[in-house]
This record gives C-alpha cells, structure tokens and sequence, in this order.
C-alpha cells in the first residue's frame, strides 16, 4: 500500500542533508509551509541554497532559517520588502549570497527542471543587469538569453487537500510556486490542511498528482 | 507664456486617465502603484480581465469587511476578490499568460523611459543594496504592448522621460505609450510624440520638462 502520509514532523524532515538546494512556496505569507520551515529549522541542515520568491519578513521562517546562518545562498525575484530585516542585514554583511532572477524566469528555471529541459532561451532580461554574461541568440528577430533548468534537491510546498497518494489540490492563490516546486525536486514534502481518504479527491480538482510528492504531512490551520 | 496656469493631474486623474483606453476583452496585467489604482477606473460592465502574477486572472476589486479572504491576494500582496469567470493557476502557468505573448497589456510604474522605449524601474543605481525585480522584466517583453504611467518629473524637477536611461534597464524598446500628470506621449519610430497635454500647458512648458526631443503628434496638434 502506497502510504505518503508520514507521522510526524522529524519522519517529514528526514535525510535533508547540508548544501541541499531547497525550493520554499509561498508567494509572500499566502501559500508557504511555514510548520515545514520550522521543521527544518528543527531539524538541523546548514548550507542551503534556498530558491523562494521572497527572502522572508520579520524574524520568523526563511528570516529565522537565514539568522541562524543556516543559508549559504538565496535565489529569489522580490527579496526586499517591508519587514525583511534579517535579508538585509545578512545582505550587507556580506554573509549571504544572493541571485535575483525575473519571476517568470524562476518559475520557469524550476519548470524546465521538472520536465527534464535543462536550458532554454528566453527575451525575458536581455540586455539587463542580471544577465549579463549569459550566453545571448537570436529567434526571429528577437535576442534571447540562455537560461538554465533550477532543479531542487528537496521542495517545502503548502496544499490545500492531500490524499495517501500524495495527491494535491489548493486554495485560491495559495496555489503559486507550489506546484512547480513540486515537479522540480527529487523529495517533495507538503504541508497540507486535510487528509482525504484515496478516491474521495476529484480527480478534475487535482492540480499537483502525487507522482510529483514523497512526504505529505498534515498541519492543521490554526485556529481563527 | 504663464508658468503657472497649468493643472497637473493627480495620481487618481492618471489612473482615470489610462482607464480610459482600455477597451472591453483585453486581458491587462497592472503593475504596483499608480497601475493598481486603474482598475477602479475601469467600470465592471466593460469586461476587461484583469491578471495577476500571483496566479490570479479575472482579478476583482478590493473585498468588502464581510467577504476578505487571506488566501486571495494581488502581486501587491493586497487581499483582492475573483469576478465571476475568474480562474486560478500556477507561478508557471501564469507567467506563461505572460511570457507567450497572452496578455493584450501591461501597465507599469517606471523611474524612466527612454525615446527609443527602454524602461528602468527596477533599481536606482547599479550599487542598489539590495535590489528586488519581481514580475516586471518578464511583463515588460512579454505584454502585447507596455504601457508606463508615472510622473513626468524627479521629486527635484529632474526628467523621466530621457534620451537614455541612467538606471539599470528593465527591457529595451519595449514602451509603446506614456502616461505623466503633464501628458499622453507614444514612443514612435521618430522619438517621442505628444498625444495630450494637461490642461492648460503648452508644448514649450512640457518640453522644458522632459531630457529628450518632443514631437507633436499629427492628431493632437
């Protein structure tokens, strides 16, 4: 019997090894496995490449995560905004490495990666700062830069509904990397709200099949 | 000429302004900012579906206190609502809406506009300490068309509209239309071209204001 649903939060966290690239979900608070960070934060690995759309607020999660000096490197469109205090810091303390990619083209690094594409050509930044160096082509006459496949060694991804399988649905925006996350890693753990009983999740309304998750576990959401 | 007879639109007048020339059936992605404020402007029977690159497309107005729903927000990471019609999908999927060429318009806040369309609006030098780019280089080549709306001068009376831009570039030729509390300009094949003035203020009085040459556009003169 295929059984994803592990039983507590260090079986979840298991095996996650130092200088690990570990794709985080979420786009802001919405959609992100805060209880998984936590977990990780528990659980001890220490020179992560960490690839999320945001470099974390407060003190918190991906912030804490980073304070700790557990980060050696962050990959993210959007890492300065109100409250990441703890990036900043880091940041011109010169004790984090940062890469800014175009979120469209993050997404799509994490994309190509799960479908086993491992460059591609795109207009996106040509031109730009953050390409430069890159190698550059031509297709019909628009110049493109040459992006490379961003696969994870573990994805932390939130879900709505989850069923044994590891089949996923989610909730309205909470949705966002997600997904893509979860094809682009060899070990996808989900922090979901409900277990399903297998059957009972409509196959129309699944978006992440469980081919692409290894471990799921369920966070109950907190109460109000 | 008076210097003072004027009237420079405000941030609402400029939205309003853009709102206008958005006609029914396009699919428009509005940046942060002053693009947000467009969508008020734009009344729910003229159906123009608005996209987020959050994963949201048919994206609704602000919710009212009885129907906020955290699970739903807006690439400002405001609380928004979903019109009817309205669908959610993923980083990938959304960017792709973007990306391919889906989308009939981007709006976009800038720091400057070059004549020949390059936009900066990401970062304000080179050393930024910690610079943050989001959606905004992947919509500025991806859109159909770009427009920018900003205001027409630096906080000191510096231009935004230049021959070429200072700050590091978000996208090279890709604005087709210029919104400013002083003017509608078109980025043409000849440079700038002056659509509308603000009440009141002549074409000396708006070429003072702007680092490159204006043209007058054959309708508006």
């Amino acid at each position: 019997m295929i059984n994803k649903i592990v039983r507590d939060m260090a079986e979840a966290m298991q095996g996650i090894a130092d200088g690990s690239t570990v794709l985080v979900g979420g786009f802001g608070s919405v959609g992100q496995p805060d209880a998984l960070i936590e977990g990780l934060i528990e659980q001890g690995a220490t020179d992560l490449t960490v690839v999320a759309n945001n470099a974390g607020t407060g003190r918190v999660g991906l912030a804490k995560l980073m304070e700790l000096g557990r980060v050696r490197k962050i990959i993210c469109s959007f890492p300065r905004s109100a409250g990441s205090v703890v990036f900043e810091e880091l940041y011109k303390a010169g004790k984090l490495e940062l890469e800014i990619v175009p979120q469209g083209t993050l997404a799509e690094r994490m994309r190509a990666a799960g479908a086993g594409v491992p460059a591609f050509y795109t207009p996106t930044g040509y031109g730009t700062l953050l390409t430069e160096g890159k190698p550059t082509a031509e297709f019909n006459g628009t110049p493109c830069v040459l992006e490379h496949a961003l696969p994870g060694d573990v994805a932390l991804i939130q879900a709505h509904h989850a069923d044994r399988w590891g089949n996923l649905t989610y909730r309205r925006s909470g949705r966002n990397f997600n997904p893509v996350m979860a094809m682009a890693s060899k070990l996808t753990i989900a922090q979901v709200d409900e277990v399903e009983p297998l059957g009972t999740l409509d196959p129309e309304a699944v978006v992440t099949p469980g081919i692409f998750v290894g471990r799921v576990i369920r966070v109950p959401l907190a109460a109000g | 000429m008076s210097e003072t007879s004027f009237t420079p639109l405000s941030r609402k007048d400029m939205a309003r302004r853009v709102a206008q020339d958005i006609p029914e059936g396009w699919y428009v992605n509005l940046g942060i900012g002053i693009p947000t404020m467009v969508a008020d402007f734009v009344p729910l029977e003229r159906e123009v579906v608005f996209h987020s690159e959050n994963g949201v497309l048919g994206m609704g107005p602000a919710p009212g206190p009885d129907d906020a729903d955290p699970w739903l927000i807006n690439a400002g990471k405001q609380q928004v609502t979903l019109r009817r019609g309205g669908a959610y999908v993923h980083h990938a999927d959304s960017f792709a809406m973007i990306r391919g060429g889906h989308l009939d318009l981007c709006v976009l806040g800038a720091f400057q506009v070059a004549e020949n369309g390059d936009i900066a609006n990401w970062a304000t030098s080179v050393n930024d300490t910690a610079p943050a780019v989001g959606g905004a280089m992947d919509l500025a080549v991806g859109a159909k068309r770009l427009w920018v709306v900003m205001e027409h001068t630096t906080k000191d009376g510096g231009p935004r509209l230049v021959e070429s831009c200072s700050y590091p570039l978000t996208a090279m030729q890709a604005v087709r239309r210029i919104y400013t509390n002083l003017a509608v300009i078109d980025v043409t094949p000849r440079g700038f071209e002056v659509v509308e003035m603000a009440p009141g203020l002549g074409f000396e009085a708006l070429q003072a204001r702007t680092g490159a040459k204006l043209h007058m556009a054959r309708e508006a003169a």
